[in-house]
């Protein structure tokens, strides 16, 4: 089990009202699944991928993150979490303006520890992974929006994480580039990484091999992908259906 | 820690981005940096040269004149002068085995001093070869001071306070020379090198001609020293050494050895602490002040810090994402922060270095202004400047980076 989330609750407090953005959720995600999370915005989609990524931690509830309690680490153990186990695919890339594609892809391993030549080695052969060998030194303004995402996901994968997280990491790119970076996900789903992504793109959704649905802080539906989805059209119509495709 | 490549183009990207707030901490960190180097350095300068000017009369010396009595003593009324006699010196040497070395004084004044036809009138001094290395009476090369077999043989051999030489040699050597002291021929043995003398007693010695004590009573027939001068072994014994001048003294010429007023003493060596102590006490006072307007400069760099942390709340919530710790968030702005200081530190002690030198060759001719003496930046003030930058740096850089470690990686992420 790679995810187990046991009445997760999430409340914020802005001033004197506090929201309660998640109301209970229980997710399991086993190890190799590709997994999609839809849903209206203010959902409480992003403040369970948030949750998941050990960026927050629950109000209430148990967190099991690859066999390890998680909901009550301390700030150093969730980046020392963040670091080994989990990858992050950003929709706005979120790469280091002045440092080149390979040191981007270096940064998660100098949080590690991990020695230069070392670094050296995995940085560059990720970058060759995901076909940007050529752009090593590239700075990301010298890049395609595309090309940065791909540095992104060569980032991800640095500390050979457990668990990608992905945030609409298609949103920001045009749908040629985004069905390239979707053809990386399912190649990375099928060497064996599990993989679980937010996306309001139905056809993005329909790639993964199960999607959940959440609205107003519970999950709604949990269902297979592949096509035959007709609680998803259904939810749709009223949450993210409007959005419109990529393709 | 960050890549150390990657922290210094992030600082050169931050110095591009915000060229005038990222100069104008620069030069308020280079403006404190050369103010607080220029104030101890020029302390320094005006402590070597006090240093210097308070060797000319001598260093770790005591000075003794006899006074008068205020005890009656052993059937001896109060009021009874005491004055010191050959036989006292002796028994000084002889008493106190901590002192080091003894001599006295004879003063002759308006003596008429002729080379040739040039006459001047000035002072006579009778002394003991002890007093060249006592009251650094050290001669040029080429001469020498008055020695052990001048005074046993009573020799009239003189030796030359190097003004009172020039007045009546001129340009010319004198050593060899003949003079007439009261119309009786002295061979001069050696001049006075030249010095900076800040205290003196019976005036200053480049303007006096010495011969030896035993000569000098011989011919003008004193027994009495004008004054006694001691120099302990241990600068520690000071104390001790006066203490036992007084029982030595006072059991050869029966006064009450508790009895402070029988003996007037010049104690140099507390003197001269005390002036070390005052030196040191200015210097703290300059480092202080030049603390002081470098912790300005100090302010300046964590504002800068806090408004790079604005600048970079995304970078800050994508390495926290990609799992940097708290401490190596923080260490890139702390590091920051003391390259800041570290380079507007490192102009300013290059300037103030050239300044020092430039101002030590300038002479100005300027009496007040001599008393300066030579500013130095010596390494004490080095590490002192650098502490402090390094002080200042870590502390205007904690502050703004415990600020960015805080920063919520979640909010930070949504930060557009």
């Amino acid at each position: 089990m790679m995810i187990k989330m046991q009445r997760i609750k999430k409340v914020y407090h802005t001033g004197r009202v506090a929201v309660e953005a998640l109301k209970g959720v229980d997710l399991e995600l086993e190890a190799g699944e590709f997994v999609s999370v839809v849903g209206p915005s203010g959902s409480g989609k992003s403040t369970l991928m948030n949750l998941c990524g050990c960026l927050d931690t629950p109000s209430e509830g148990e967190y099991f993150l690859d066999g390890e309690r998680v909901d009550k680490f301390d700030s150093n153990r969730l980046a020392e979490v963040r670091n080994r186990k989990i990858g992050f695919v950003f929709q706005n890339f979120n790469l280091l303006p002045y440092a080149t594609a390979y040191e981007n892809v270096e940064l998660p391993m100098i949080f590690a520890g991990i020695g230069q030549k070392k670094r050296k080695k995995t940085a560059t052969e990720l970058l060759e992974k995901v076909g940007l060998g050529h752009r090593i030194d590239h700075k990301p303004t010298e890049l395609s929006g595309g090309e940065m995402q791909r540095v992104a996901i060569a980032r991800s994968l640095a500390n050979s994480p457990k668990l990608i997280l992905a945030d609409e990491p298609t949103g920001n790119l045009d749908s040629r580039s985004g069905q390239g970076i979707m053809t990386l996900f399912e190649e990375l789903w099928k060497a064996g990484t599990t993989i679980l992504m937010i996306t309001h793109d139905q056809s993005i959704a329909r790639r993964t091999n199960r999607t959940i649905l959440i609205k107003d802080g519970v999950i709604v539906s949990s269902l297979n992908g592949n096509g035959a989805i007709p609680n998803l059209e259904e939810a749709t119509v009223e949450g993210f259906g409007d959005h419109g495709g990529l393709d | 820690m960050m890549n150390s490549l990657l922290f210094v183009r992030l600082f050169w990207r931050d110095l591009k981005a915000n060229k005038k707030r990222m100069s104008l901490t620069l030069i308020a960190v280079f403006w404190g940096t050369l103010s607080i180097v220029l104030l101890l350095a020029f302390g320094e300068g005006l402590k070597d040269r006090l240093v210097e000017n308070g060797k000319g009369l001598g260093e770790g010396i005591i000075i003794v004149w006899g006074g008068q009595t205020t005890i009656p003593y052993e059937g001896l009324g109060k009021g009874r002068r005491i004055r010191f006699y050959p036989e006292d010196l002796m028994e000084l040497k002889k008493q106190i085995p901590e002192i080091e070395q003894v001599g006295a004084d004879y003063f002759n004044w308006g003596t008429s001093l002729t080379y040739e036809k040039t006459t001047v009138s000035n002072r006579v001094n009778g002394l003991f070869p002890s007093f060249e290395t006592m009251r650094a009476h050290y001669p040029m090369p080429g001469g020498r001071m008055i020695n052990e077999l001048d005074m046993e043989k009573r020799r009239r051999v003189t030796f030359l306070g190097d003004r009172l030489a020039e007045s009546l040699f001129g340009t010319e050597d004198p050593v060899g020379k003949t003079i007439k002291i009261d119309n009786i021929p002295f061979t001069v043995v050696g001049v006075q090198k030249k010095k900076q003398q800040m205290g003196s007693y019976s005036g200053p010695d480049d303007n006096k001609a010495s011969i030896p004590a035993t000569t000098f009573s011989a011919i003008w027939g004193n027994l009495r020293y004008n004054n006694i001068v001691v120099q302990p072994r241990d600068l520690k014994q000071a104390e001790y050494v006066k203490q036992r001048m007084y029982e030595v003294i006072g059991k050869r010429q029966k006064f009450d050895p508790s009895d402070k007023a029988a003996l007037s003493i010049w104690d140099v060596i507390k003197q001269q602490e005390q002036m070390a102590a005052m030196m040191l006490g200015l210097q703290i006072f300059f480092g202080i002040m030049g603390f002081f307007s470098l912790s300005i400069a100090g302010i300046g760099v964590a504002n800068i810090m806090y408004a790079a942390i604005k600048e970079r709340t995304v970078e800050i919530g994508v390495k926290m994402a990609l799992g940097a710790k708290k401490r190596q968030i923080m260490g890139q702005f702390i590091l920051e922060a003391i390259l800041i200081c570290g380079i507007g530190g490192f102009i300013g002690i290059l300037i103030s270095q050239g300044i020092c030198s430039g101002y030590q060759r300038i002479d100005t001719g300027i009496e007040a202004i001599s008393w300066l003496g030579k500013p130095t930046i010596s390494m004490t003030i080095a590490f002192v400047t650098v502490g402090i930058l390094a002080a200042i740096g870590l502390v205007s850089g904690f502050f703004p980076a415990r600020r960015a470690a805080s920063v919520n990686p979640v909010e930070s992420l949504r930060y557009e």
